[in-house]
């Protein structure tokens, strides 16, 4: 994964369980300028598996950058969270929180668990694009993202 | 520092050096349509100062944001985000690491370390206050920041 700058496509995690809301946040991004592959796991669970390329994720792309919502079934988000920033491998991808909540304990609780950062989902779709193409814009042209 | 009311004030630390730097961020953020406060302190030990409100810094406010560059005289950025990473109650604040180093290895002991995000410095002046405006408006205009006066 060290040739992103060469022009090969960003591999992106996101961890959605709302069709609605991973079809939308996929839209976004594909009218963005660029290239990028996404992979979608609707649970906790399947998203530390594709992480850790266990089972049917065998061949998966290690993610150059992680969308996790934190309303998970079977393993929460703050779960997921915690064990990517607990592990030596993984720790170093960004993760950016994008969640339904804005309760300031939730925010609290994801930035202690070390998310890069925390965004709250908006209800408006059009709003949802706009966030969704500033999530692409800033980390995928500005940041340096870890090789 | 109130920062109470309907309109917050962004607190931004700057952690920088160079002068040329520190002057073409103020620049970058005194356009800026958000109201903010950029204060900046030269080295690691001044930042540290600063963020546990030690000697002189006893009356600033926490900031919100931290630019770190990992060149710093008396200690090193890397040093300065370690230290902020491991106490609990400065562990929140995010860190944007702002440096000209475009080495891997920085970039990954830099995420090791859990910076929130590492950005190498552009060489060219209009492409540096482009980035700094775009870390102000993604930072404060769409990222949730923790919110404050939860120590």
């Amino acid at each position: 994964m060290n040739t992103e700058d060469k022009g090969e496509p960003f591999d992106i995690l996101l961890v959605e369980d709302n069709p609605g809301d991973a079809k939308l946040a996929l839209e976004a991004l594909k009218v963005g300028r660029l290239r990028y592959e996404a992979h979608v796991v609707e649970d906790g669970k399947q998203a530390i598996s594709f992480l850790r390329r266990e089972g049917e994720y065998a061949d998966a792309p290690r993610p150059d950058i992680i969308l996790l919502d934190f309303n998970l079934p079977k393993k929460d988000g703050q779960q997921v969270l915690a064990e990517i920033k607990e592990d030596e491998n993984l720790k170093c991808i960004p993760v950016v929180v994008f969640t339904v909540s804005k309760a300031d304990e939730e925010i609290l609780r994801a930035y202690d668990l070390r998310a890069n950062c925390y965004i709250t989902k908006p209800a408006d779709i059009e709003q949802l694009f706009k966030i969704v193409r500033s999530i692409e814009d800033f980390w995928l042209t500005i940041v340096k993202l870890p090789a | 520092m109130i920062n109470e009311g309907k309109i917050k004030l962004a607190d931004i630390l700057l952690v920088e050096d160079n002068p040329g730097d520190v002057r073409l961020a103020k620049e970058a953020l005194k356009e800026s349509k958000l109201l903010n406060k950029l204060y900046q302190v030269e080295d690691g030990i001044k930042a540290m100062a600063f963020l546990r409100q030690e000697g002189e810094y006893s009356d600033v406010p926490r900031p919100d944001l931290v630019l770190l560059d990992l060149n710093l005289p008396r200690k090193n950025g890397r040093e300065v985000l370690a230290e902020i990473k491991a106490d609990e109650t400065l562990k929140r604040i995010p860190v944007v690491v702002l440096t000209v180093s475009r080495a891997e290895e920085d970039v990954l002991k830099s995420y090791n370390l859990h910076a929130n995000c590492y950005i190498s410095k552009p060489f060219d002046m209009e492409q540096f206050v482009k980035v700094v405006k775009s870390i102000e408006n993604f930072w404060f205009s769409i990222v949730k920041l923790p919110p404050p006066g939860d120590k």
